[in-house]
This record gives structure tokens, sequence and C-alpha cells, in this order.
């Protein structure tokens, strides 16, 4: 099955590149997969049906751009579409023109409200406000502890005159906190409510008889980003209930598509207006739709990504060089080293690879990456002497371990290096082998040989991975010898992202003949696995591009 | 376009395996299909020993009279202990209330199912209806196309025929011959243990109270381990629960303590004190979170070392999207999850992420929360709940 819109879409498209305009069918095609797509991000059902209402129609009248492919299209429009949706009435929070504001907290179980106080009151607490926190959760065994403990925490007062467990009236409690807070000079009031469904009557019925006592000027309502259907209906049920005026996510440090914030901003109206990523009291901000809308598509950020890149490279010089890649040798060491220049200029390695679609699964390990890295290796290189780097072969102990030194690294990240940039070499030249018809083409036949360099990226790493993981003994000889790789360094890297490449070897590779415009990908021998994701992003789009261009040539 | 491909080619060299971190989610989930394959291989008839609880449960259900309406507003804060009622025939008392939140789906597939003519227009309604519930795209789809199939081989429309095909389609989607009986008896002198785990917010500690409750009913002695030193007062919510059915704690006194230590120490003064089961809380944590799921396994390994753990019970939200099974795949592959329990049932959710998650582990449901009193803590029976489903 296909994990992402992108995916789904690349495959709808991949029977219609090069035609100017997409017919109905395509749309009632592509409309399919978007709907599974967004049904798959946890998007309700109702919303998911208006949704793609829409998406038709914009779809249908739209021309072919140049600059984009039909997926590519299509997924910007529904980008567009979602950003709409997510943030078309985005706000800030509102104050009261006499102080305490009133913001009250209201949310299923379990969806994170007493956290969220405590996270909400230090936010506020840093703009210089002084609010008070208000236990008003007297069901839930020990909330009342809990949200004293965390308003010590985030250093901000908790107002708690009854001791919770079911003992004490929410009301009460809510309702004297107001003149607590008058008496006291607060600000803000947080009204920490006790969670309930949507179908408990009662509980809804004190949730608005809290509402009634204080007169909130916001009410905030708390939803899991892992919710799933259901989301419409809890959120409608608590908007006849006690109604609210915004809408929180919590743990969308999760991997949750966060379906669900469509689905509710979608079908109520309210916006998003915060969003809770973190079990550190800090980790809080305003929603960002933009992102979001990204998130729920899996996109990643390539758009941010290219614009940065065509803004930092030189165009003529960026294809010389991709015309050099594809060359397999022709691509150097000083090559590699110019490049890392220009890739250093992007800004810091970890957000360029966290730009990449699949990046949000593998957070824990982008931290691990760093500019050093990027610095290290330039180092090396730049230690060499100009024959070693145009022929990487003649290196030998000795000139290892001089390179070595002059770039303050250990010999195994010397070796390392090489061995990575030999195995690239000899990767490009094993795709153009394995691909007939390759050969002849010149420009788009550059440009897929390049391509193919990118996802042989997967095998090389895999195999440092496989060895890494195996211990010492399998390592290559530098690296082996040692043993650690410096902490930091690429061996590190390697290291670290190497139990994961496990089960990947063959299939970054065996991809092409899905993947390539037609004709191309026939008689590669290779089953056709699908792409890792981090890979996937550039690809259709140049694909459909280099297809079109053939299409023109072979007329 | 060139820029983005001598990024990536500059990427490549440089982390090497760098790249192959963002690993295709279809190599993953290949992989969980073998296992689930295997899974399915090793699973053994149920353990005679164990499988007493669920027997129980369908025998004797005039048991379910004796539970007291034990009211939320009424618990006294002052601790006292209580008797709890045994376990025995819960599901049935606690029927009423899943059709209360489930009849919504099955009153719409079976107006859908006995309308005149079943077009293609009437089957995509079914498993959009079947989609709401959750169930995710891939199951509600193959269901639709097994439904289909059967409805056409039976050559008839009559409802209580349809509904029959439904409810046995339903009810193999459950697997059904899936062991789900709770490892809880003691062994020799040693004590059951239960690791409880689960994501944030999904009721773990609720759910460690209640079981501890329903266990004590059934005449047994409970142990609570509050390895949840992480949340505030977490401790303190499992220890009201432990005082009120008068089970035993064993805790921390400090916040941030070392989870599996305090774990490790629980199943010591179990064994010491000769209790039957001990029961361990664990704090929530995200799947995503290497760390925290590294800590996890530790938990597990530390408990290991002086006790078998028995169960290892992953607490999964009922309202829970389609994240739930990536959720129930992580844990799964770090402390190998043995059962779920599936909370907030009572809610308007449909729980439909139970198909998923069993199809794609091969774990079994067990238990089941259906709402806030402590006694709200049933066995999950396949049948009881898709009869609850089709409102039946």
């Amino acid at each position: 099955m296909f994990e992402t819109l992108s995916d789904r879409l690349t495959q709808v498209f991949s029977a219609l590149r090069g035609r100017g305009r997409l017919s109905a069918a395509d749309i009632d095609a592509t409309c399919r997969e978007i709907r599974i797509a967004l049904l798959e991000a946890d998007v309700a059902l109702p919303v998911v049906r208006q949704f793609i209402a829409k998406v038709r129609e914009r779809a249908s009248g739209a021309e072919v751009s140049e600059a984009l492919n039909p997926a590519q299209q299509v997924i910007k429009i529904v980008n567009e579409e979602l950003i709409e949706i997510l943030g078309g009435q985005a706000r800030r929070l509102r104050f009261a023109k006499v102080p305490p504001t009133v913001i009250m907290l209201a949310g299923l179980q379990g969806s994170g409200k007493t956290t969220l106080a405590a996270k909400l009151a230090l936010w506020l607490k840093s703009q210089a406000n002084t609010p008070l926190l208000v236990a008003a959760d007297l069901q839930r065994p020990n909330a009342v502890q809990q949200l004293q403990v965390l308003g010590e925490r985030a250093g901000v007062p908790v107002f708690a005159p009854y001791p919770g467990n079911g003992v004490g009236d929410p009301v009460r409690a809510a309702r004297e906190s107001l003149a607590e807070a008058k008496r006291k000079l607060y600000n803000i009031v947080i009204i920490d409510t006790a969670g309930r469904l949507g179908i408990d009557e009662e509980m809804m019925r004190q949730a608005a008889d809290i509402r009634d006592a204080v007169d909130p000027d916001e009410i905030l309502f708390v939803v899991d980003a892992m919710i799933g259907q259901d989301a419409v209906q809890t959120a409608q049920a608590f908007l006849d209930g006690v109604g609210y005026d915004g809408v929180v996510l919590t743990k969308l440090d999760g991997d949750a598509r966060g379906g669900a914030a469509l689905s509710i901003s979608q079908l109520t109206g309210r916006p998003v207006m915060f969003a809770s990523s973190g079990e550190k009291l800090e980790d809080f901000d305003v929603f960002h739709p933009d992102r979001m809308a990204s998130r729920i598509l899996d996109l990643g950020d390539m758009l941010t990504l290219i614009e940065q890149a065509e803004r930092t490279f030189d165009s003529d010089q960026a294809a010389a060089m991709a015309g050099k890649l594809a060359s397999g040798d022709g691509f150097t060491l000083e090559d590699f080293v110019e490049q890392l220049a220009m890739v250093r200029k992007l800004g810091p390695i970890g957000n360029l690879l966290g730009m990449l679609p699949g990046a949000a699964q593998n957070r824990e390990l982008l931290s691990q990456v760093s500019d050093k890295d990027l610095d290290r290796a330039a180092a090396i290189v730049n230690s060499m002497t100009v024959q070693e780097r145009k022929n990487p072969k003649i290196i030998n102990g000795s000139r290892r371990s001089r390179i070595a030194a002059g770039a303050g690294v250990t010999v195994g990240e010397v070796n390392s290096l090489i061995v990575r940039f030999q195995e690239g070499q000899k990767m490009m030249r094993q795709m153009m082998g394995g691909i007939p018809g390759m050969g002849g083409m010149r420009r788009g036949g550059q440009k897929a040989k390049a391509k193919a360099k990118k996802k042989g990226g997967g095998r090389p790493a895999n195999t440092l991975g496989g060895r890494s993981s195996g211990g010492p003994a399998g390592l290559p000889a530098g690296l082996g010898q040692d043993g650690g790789g410096g902490p930091g360094g690429p061996g590190v890297a390697a290291r670290g992202f190497g139990g994961l490449a496990d089960g990947l070897g063959g299939t970054g590779l065996g991809d092409n003949p899905l993947r390539l415009p037609g004709g191309l990908g026939q008689g590669f021998p290779a089953p056709q696995p699908k792409l890792p994701p981090g890979l996937r992003g550039p690809v259709p789009n140049r694909r459909a591009r280099q297809g079109r261009s053939q299409g023109k040539k072979g007329r | 376009m060139e820029q983005v491909l001598i990024i990536v080619a500059v990427i490549v060299v440089l982390f090497g395996g760098g790249i192959a971190a963002f690993r295709s989610p279809l190599v993953r989930s290949r992989r969980g299909s073998q296992r689930r394959g295997l899974q399915r291989r090793g699973s053994q008839p149920p353990d005679p020993g164990a499988a007493g609880q669920s027997s129980d449960a369908a025998t004797s259900s005039g048991a379910a009279t004796l539970a007291p309406p034990a009211g939320l507003a009424s618990v006294p804060g002052v601790p006292q202990t209580e008797q709890p009622p045994p376990s025995a025939g819960r599901m049935v008392r606690l029927r009423g209330r899943l059709a209360r939140s489930q009849s919504a789906l099955g009153s719409a597939l079976l107006s859908l199912l006995s309308s005149a003519n079943l077009d293609d227009q009437t089957w995509e309604d079914i498993e959009d209806a079947l989609i709401t519930a959750d169930m995710g795209v891939g199951p509600a789809r193959q269901l639709v196309a097994q439904l289909r199939t059967e409805v056409k081989v039976a050559g008839t429309r009559d409802t209580a025929t349809v509904r029959a095909l439904l409810r046995a389609d339903l009810i193999a989607q459950l697997g059904p011959d899936l062991d789900r009986s709770l490892h809880t008896k003691p062994h020799g002198d040693r004590p059951a243990v239960l690791l409880v785990v689960g994501v944030n917010g999904t009721g773990k500690t609720t759910a460690c109270g209640k079981l501890a409750r329903a266990l004590v009913g059934d005449g047994r002695t409970v142990l609570l381990g509050a390895a949840d030193t992480f949340r505030a007062a977490a401790a303190d919510q499992l220890q009201t629960w432990a005082e009120r059915v008068g089970a035993q704690v064993v805790r921390s006194d400090r916040e941030g303590a070392d989870p599996a230590s305090v774990a490790f120490e629980a199943v010591n003064a179990g064994i010491e004190r000769g209790i039957d089961t001990v029961i361990i809380d664990t704090a929530g944590r995200l799947h995503t979170k290497a760390g925290l799921m590294d800590e996890l396994g530790k938990i597990k390994r530390v408990i290991s070392k002086h006790a078998t753990v028995d169960e290892v019970l992953l607490v999964l939200d009922a309202t829970t999207g389609q994240n739930g099974l990536r959720q129930a795949r992580v844990f799964a592959e770090v402390v190998d999850v043995t059962g779920i329990i599936l909370t907030k049932l009572d809610g308007t959710a449909k729980g439909g992420i139970v198909v998923a998650v069993q199809r794609e582990l091969g774990v079994p449901v067990k238990l089941v929360g259906l709402g806030e009193g402590p006694d709200d803590l049933a066995p999950f029976e396949p049948e009881a709940f898709v009869d609850a489903i089709l409102g039946g």
C-alpha cells in the first residue's frame, strides 16, 4: 500500500505523463487516492467528501503549468486548500478588557488538559502575564496534585480549594477562583476541568455550569492529535454542550498525521490556536497551518528546500555538476568539497535533512547529525593533494595518516569518507550497466543516471550500516581500527542510521522499472519495491519532466 | 532541480547511511506482515489453566447484579476499602452501555444492507460506514468485498440473512479463536507479573486500578508497582486506586526515580509478601521517542531477572485513529505485547482500530474499558462486541 498522498498521486499520474490537461477520468482516479490518503490521516469522512468536491472543482479547470507536473499540481491545490481550512481564521488569544481574563479548558479524558494548562500558564507568564491555575478537575484521582506539581514546575500559583478525588464542587471552585484572582491581582485565570465524554450529559451540564459561573473569555477545546474518526462527533458534542472558541492540539510530537485538526476546523469553523508537542512544559507554541498541511500530506518541506537551493546555486554550474555526477568517475572529491560548501550555505544540515519527506519519523536520528560532520569532511578533502583529490585510488596508508593528521581526524574517518565516495561512484556505474538504453540518451539519460546515483544511496549506506552494527570485526579496515569513528564524526552518523537501514538493501535500487518513464525501465532485472521516502521528493518531479522532454524529442 | 540532486549526492557521500534512515514505511509494513504470519502460525490453542476467567464470564452472568453502582461522587475522600464484585459477567452488564455508543454504526449498516438495490453506491456507503468506525481503509475494503461475494452467493437480500453474514464476517475479523485469557495466576511462590504500557493519556493508570479491583474481587492479592515516575502525581493516583480496594503499592518516594528500579522493587516485594499478581504501571510514552522506548525495554528486562512477565498489556484509546496501529507495532517490537486493553469504548467511538491492530499484529484485545465507574472493565468477547455494534 502507499503511505502518503504524494506517493499515491505519483502512481496515478505515472500513466498520464506528457498530457497537457487532466481528463475527467484522471481526476476521478486522483480524487479516489486523495480520499484514501486523507482517511488514513484520520480526517473525518464528511470532511473528506467536502474537501474532495472542492479539489475536484479546482483541478478540472486547471491548466498544466510549466513548472509542475500534474501530480505536483494536484498536491499544490490540495495543500492550498488544506492551509485555507486550517488557517483561514487564525487569531490570537482574546484578553478581557477588565482583568482577569478567564480561559477554560475542556476535552475528553486523557487529551492532556492538565499538562496543557501548565504549558499555557508558562507560555503566558513568559509574555509578562500573571496567570493563575485553577484545579477544577475534582474527578480523576489526584488530578489536583498533578496540577499543583506542574504549577510549581512552571512557577505559576495554583488555586485548589478542594482536595479532589470526587470531593468538592468544580463550579464553586471556578467561581471562587475569580475572586481569588481579583484579590491577588492575577490577570489570567486558567481553569482545568475534568475530562468528559461528549455523550455524558451530566458531565456536559457540569461543564456548562462552570462556563456560566465564570463567563470565560476563551474556551479552548483540547484534543489529542491521534484521535480518529470520532473527532467529529466529539467536537460537535462539545460545541453543543459547552461551546468553544478555539482548539488546542496535543501530542503532536507523535507521528499521528493529525487529520483531526482538519476535521474540527472544517466542521466547527473554530480555529486551531495552539499546538503542544512534547513532554516538557516549554513544548508549546501557536499553531502553524502550513506546517500542519504538510504533515497531513506527509510532504516534508521540499518546496522550501528547492527554493533555498535555487537561490544558492548558480543554475549553469549546477547543470554541469549534475552531468559530472552522472558520468560516474567524473565527479571528483574536489567537486564534492565545492558542492559541500554550497550545501553548507543552505543552513544547518540537520534542518536540510528535516525538510526531506519522511524526516518526521526519524527526528531522533536527525538530532545526531551536525554541521561539524560537514566541516570535518571538508577538512579531510582539503588536506589532500590535488592529485589525491582527482584520483583517490592513489591514497595509501602513509598518505592516509598524513591526511588524517592534517585534518585533525582519525585515520578511520578518512578511510570511511573515501570508502563511501568510491562506493557511490561504483553504484553509478552499476546503474548504467543495469539499464539498457540509458547510455544512448544524452541529456535525459544523464539525468536519469544522476538520479540513479541518488537512489544508490540506499546501498552503500546499507553495507556500511550492516557492517557497523555487526561489530568492529566487519568494519572496513580503517573504521575498525578507529573503533569509534570519533564522536559525532561521519562514522558515527553512519552507524547511528545503520540499525534502521536494515532490509533496505536492494529495495532502493530495484525501484527503477516502476518509476522511470516508459521504455527506460524495461529489461531491468531487479524486482520492484519502493524507494525510501527520503528520496522520493525530488524524484517524481525530475522524472516527469524528463518524460515530457523525451516525448517531445521522440516526435 | 539539479541543485537538489547535488544536495542529495553530497548528503549521500557525507552520511552514507543517513539517507537510508528515511526508510520506506512499506519495508516496515512488509516486515510487520511477516511477523504476523509467524505469530498466526505460532498461536496456540487457549491455555486450559487460564481459560477459567472468560468461561466464568460466559456462564455466571447472574453475578452482574452483585455490582454496586459505585457512583463517582459517592467515593469518599478518606480512603476506605471496598469489596469489589468479581469480574465475571461484566461484559453482559456492559453490553447495554456499549450498544448505546455503537448502534449508530449497526443500524446504518443494516439499513444499507437491506435496501432493495445493492448497487455500487450502497457498497461504497457501507465501506464508508466501516471506515467511520476507524477500521481503516484496507480492512474495510476487504470486508465489503467479502460480504459482497457472500451476498451474491447467498442470492438473497433478506435482512436476517445479510445481518447474519455481516455478523459472521465482523466476528471473523476480530479473530474469535485468539487466546484472550489473562494470565494472572501465580507460579508457585512467584507472582504473576503484568506490565501495563501505552502512549500518554490512554488511561493506563486507571486501567491498572480497575484491573487490580477486578482481581481483588476474584479473591487475589494484588500489588501495584508505580513505575510511572515521570508524570506529576501519577503514583498518587495509583495509590488512591489501590487504597480503595485494599491492594498494596510499591512506589518511589521521589519523582523522576528510575522506573525500572521501582518495577524491580515491586516484583521483589511481591515475591517476599507472597502476592498473587503484581501489576506494573508505566509512564505514558509516545512510540516515536526512542529513548523512552528503550527505557521500557529496560523495565521489562529488569523484571525478567526475578520473575516472568506474564502479560504485557498495551492500553489503546478507542478514539485513536490509524495511529493506533503504529503505536501497537512499535510497542510490540520493544516489549512484545501479549494483549490489548481498549479503553474509553463507552464514548461515541467505534473502536474499529481493534480490527486493524489484531489483523496487523495478531495481538488479541483482552480487556475493554467501558466507563468511568471503577468496575467498568470487562473481558473482551468478540461475539458480544459485534452484537453490540449491530444493536443486537
